[in-house]
């Protein structure tokens, strides 16, 4: 299982990347939001998968799983989405001010 | 007692209720407040004379660093004494003359708080014990310096000045700094004290055998070579001559110079006795005293003359620690002393050298001031209107020309002795070489009267020329004679009573060069003015002879354009600067594209290298696939709906569907925190993935339509290239990270949460109990983001209602 998640998060990272470097702004705000998700996945995968029951005490089960990644995680998807947004109206305002969202023309304005 | 710490301290202090006298008393001159700071010093450093010359030592240490072993330690002891009254001393006459030159009108405030910061710096370099403290405070006094050079800031040439000032003696302080911990790698202390006590026990652990001797001298020599101007550093000098004339007097020729003669002093019984720092410090002076007098005589300004005056000077002091560092290669018999009259000579000259260089920087600020031009062509035929200003001049140049009777005399004697000592050695090569050091010592006094004798005479004698001047001639306020006149009468004074400085202040220091051969032999010198006709009085009258002739007969100075201004060191070095500058805006222009893609490349790729690289260089790590659980068919079905999902992305063609396809991501990935036995994070994934792609929605509404990406087709396969090796490697490294475990896992210490903190759930308690602090910033890092998202979108509103009422 570790395996498989690990090669799907490989892959979701080559895709961030690809949209990181193209020249759209929107597109490289997707590109971050999918690498977080790359990285949340990559965490929770070297806490073991599937090792324990739910990080709850009382449950009936004989182990825990390892909660520790659980709760980097878990700040770490807060932080995103607060990234994300404030990525998303910088975006917006951007192209409202300047009439374009593609990097290559951003550059070298006035106001750069 | 900590009379010393304050010392250093308290011109700092006064530093900082600089500003709020000068607002509180605003028709004073602040100069007069500033006054009684060097005078309560020098008042406290006197009455340590008396103890000092009976031989004792004070050390006070106050920990300022202990961890590292850092003690704000302070040495007062003969050699710290002589350049603290120094500084003291000449710090009150600068600041009285200052008074009277610098007007009310110009930036008070800064002139003397950079003047104090400097004064304190100076304290502390020749009072601390420590290495490292010595290093931060001696970086003080070339910031001081720096500001001091640039006070008129609006002048280019001020500028220029400072920069190349702050650039040649800061790099020193560096090679200083790296030469000091290679100090303490080989003695195991920073202290000077118990570094000196180390190498003069006899027999003792000799250092010079270290690997690390060589290069810790060779560096520590470029930080004192480089502060006190000598060949080929000295081009800061003349240039550091934009500032005030009464930063030149203090700083540029009577103080901040000598920290790097203080230092060679300081460390002459670590490194004296080695046959590569007498060459070196002995053979650079000798160069330095003849370039600089060679090229102070070619000088037209006259500052600019006092400055090359003042950096052959040092060359001067420089050549005779030199030489008397060869006493400790004699050991401590006394057949030794007789060399250490050179050292003794070096400190008397350093004392000489403040008193007639400061009367004569003195003098030139007057005549600046008061006729508007130190152009010596353009001066001449003062005397008649300016007697008092005259004189001083007429003894300042006499005494630097050394002749009778002015202290320059008795040092310059003892300087044409120490050479001749020099020539006779038969060590170090000096059998070949020896002659030399006469030669040069006399070539270069030549020069110095020459030089000596244009001060006076071209300004002071000659015809008048008030057509050339932009004010009339007349004598300087009182004020701003009376310290020039106290270093006069010092100069005149210390020719007939020279053996009390010598009993008081300079015997003392020289036990502290020399600590051992002063306990075992005594250290007893006098001076003499007259002492037969010998070798040295035939030299001082030869240089008059021929000084003479070359002062009336001019036309040798053709030579000078055989160094033409073009090729000279100042030059190359500004020429450098300029092509270093030019290169380096190029190269960064090069790389720095403000192309966000540009930058990202360079990220990724210095990852792909750094980590690729080792990769290959190291060899692949180990990876086991078996400790792996078990994989369902709905997992693995789950993972290629992510595939596939991830795949589209680039390739469609809408906007809203790559929203959505996002979105499905991060559902997904929901679905995979439920299967991982995590519950708290597919609840929050769920939230925060329905707001995320109802804000992605809501801001596309006004964003463009998704283009198609327009980049031609190789910087996309260059970009897959790299995305492509970037998830391999990323791949990789989970992979390997994932076969191993290191060390324990400290997760089940968060299994006891329900005894720890009463909370069951062993997320929620890592969040809010373990690592609360963490948490609350993580809601500041929300709170950030909310308001910048909010004034985003406010501001623009608020500049559409003000552009509306405009219209």
């Amino acid at each position: 299982m570790e395996t498989l998640i690990i090669l799907l998060t490989g892959f979701l990272v080559s895709v961030a990347v690809y949209l990181l470097l193209s020249r759209s702004l929107v597109r490289v705000i997707i590109g971050t939001s999918l690498l977080s998700h790359a990285v949340h996945l990559l965490l929770l995968t070297m806490g073991g998968l599937k090792k324990g029951g739910v990080p709850i005490i009382g449950e009936k089960t004989l182990a825990y799983t390892d909660a520790l990644p659980q709760a980097l995680i878990l700040t770490a998807i807060v932080i995103n989405f607060g990234v994300t947004a404030l990525f998303l109206v910088l975006a917006f305002r951007t192209y409202q001010e300047t009439g374009t969202e593609q990097l290559d023309q951003l550059r070298g304005m006035a106001d750069e | 007692m900590l009379t010393i710490h304050l010392a250093i301290i308290f011109p700092l202090l006064a530093a900082l209720f600089v500003p709020f006298i000068s607002k509180k008393f605003a028709n004073i001159h602040i100069g007069w407040f500033i006054l009684s700071v060097p005078i309560i010093l020098f008042l406290t450093l006197v009455q340590f004379i008396p103890s000092i010359a009976m031989g004792e030592t004070y050390i006070y240490s106050v920990p300022w660093i202990p961890t590292y072993g850092i003690h704000f330690n302070i040495m007062l002891d003969g050699l710290s004494l002589i350049f603290g009254l120094i500084i003291t001393g000449i710090g009150i006459l600068v600041v009285l003359y200052s008074i009277y030159y610098l007007s009310r009108e110009e930036a008070l405030t800064h002139f003397y708080i950079y003047l104090l910061l400097f004064m304190g710096g100076m304290l502390g370099v020749v009072f601390t014990d420590h290495l490292l403290v010595l290093y931060a405070f001696w970086e003080v006094t070339s910031l001081s310096s720096f500001l001091l050079i640039a006070f008129w800031y609006h002048r280019k040439m001020s500028r220029l000045g400072a920069q190349k000032s702050l650039l040649i003696t800061v790099s020193g302080g560096v090679a200083m700094l790296v030469g000091f911990i290679m100090v303490y790698i080989m003695a195991g202390t920073m202290s000077l004290r118990e570094i000196i006590a180390l190498v003069s026990t006899e027999p003792g652990p000799s250092l010079a055998d270290h690997p690390l001797f060589v290069p810790a001298m060779l560096l520590i020599l470029l930080g004192a070579f480089t502060k006190s101007a000598q060949f080929p550093f000295h081009i800061w000098l003349p240039r550091a001559m934009e500032a005030p004339t009464p930063v030149s007097a203090y700083l540029h020729s009577a103080t901040m110079v000598k920290a790097g003669i203080y230092l060679v002093a300081r460390l002459t019984p670590i490194f004296g006795g080695d046959g590569l720092w007498f060459w070196l410090v002995s053979g650079v002076g000798l160069i330095t005293l003849l370039w600089g007098s060679f090229t102070a005589v070619r000088q037209t300004d006259l500052k600019a003359l006092l400055a090359y005056s003042t950096v052959s000077q040092l060359g001067l002091i420089m050549s005779l620690l030199g030489i008397g560092s060869v006493a400790l290669y004699f050991g401590q018999g006394p057949q030794s002393v007789l060399y250490t009259q050179a050292t003794f000579a070096a400190l008397f000259h350093l004392v000489n050298h403040a008193t007639f260089k400061g009367a004569l920087f003195m003098v030139v600020g007057i005549v600046d001031l008061g006729l508007g031009t130190r152009d010596v062509r353009r001066l001449g035929g003062l005397m008649a209107f300016m007697p008092v200003t005259f004189t001083i001049a007429l003894i300042g140049s006499f005494s630097m020309a050394g002749l009778p009777p002015f202290n320059g005399f008795l040092s310059k004697e003892m300087f044409f002795a120490a050479v001749l000592e020099a020539k006779a050695l038969s060590i170090f090569s000096m059998e070949t070489w020896g002659i030399l050091f006469p030669v040069l010592a006399w070539t270069a006094s030549i020069f110095t009267f020459v030089y000596s004798m244009i001060i006076v005479f071209r300004t002071f004698l000659g015809k008048y020329k008030p057509e050339r001047l932009e004010h009339e001639a007349r004598e300087a306020p009182v004020g701003m004679l009376i310290s020039p006149l106290v270093l006069a009468t010092l100069v005149v004074a210390l020719f007939f009573f020279p053996n009390v400085l010598s009993q008081y202040l300079l015997q003392p220091a020289m036990e502290t060069i020399f600590p051992v051969l002063a306990t075992e032999n005594g250290l007893i010198y006098t001076i003499k003015a007259w002492h037969g006709i010998d070798a040295t009085l035939m030299m001082t009258i030869g240089v008059v002879l021929v000084g003479t002739l070359l002062y009336k007969w001019r036309t040798w100075q053709g030579v000078y354009r055989l160094f033409p201004e073009r090729f000279s060191l100042d030059r190359v070095f500004d020429h450098s600067l300029f092509l270093i500058e030019k290169g380096s805006s190029k190269l960064t222009r090069a790389y720095m594209t403000g192309f966000l893609r540009d930058y990202y490349v360079y990220i990724f790729l210095f990852f792909i290298v750094v980590v690729g690289g080792t990769y290959l260089w190291k060899g692949p790590l180990p990876i086991t696939l078996l400790q792996d659980s078990s994989v369902e068919v709905y997992e693995v079905s789950l993972v290629l709906v992510m595939v596939a999902a991830a795949l589209a992305i680039p390739f469609v063609q809408s906007r809203i569907t790559a929203i959505l396809l996002n979105g499905v991501l991060g559902f997904a990935i929901a679905f995979f925190f439920v299967i991982f036995r995590a519950p708290d994070l597919a609840l929050t994934q769920l939230v925060v993935e329905m707001v995320t792609t109802v804000l992605f929605l809501l801001c596309f509404y006004y964003l463009p339509e998704w283009k198609k990406e327009p980049a031609p087709t190789r910087t996309k396969v260059i970009n897959l290239i790299i995305a492509g090796l970037a998830g391999v490697l990323f791949t990789l490294i989970a992979l390997s990270v994932n076969s191993g475990a290191l060390f324990e896992s400290i997760s089940p210490y968060f299994e006891k949460t329900g005894e720890l903190t009463g909370n069951n759930n062993i997320v929620n308690a890592i969040l809010a109990d373990f690592r609360a602090f963490d948490t609350m910033l993580e809601v500041i890092v929300l709170l950030i983001a909310g308001i910048g998202v909010y004034t985003l979108i406010k501001v623009r509103a608020q500049q559409k209602g003000e552009a509306d009422l405009e219209n």
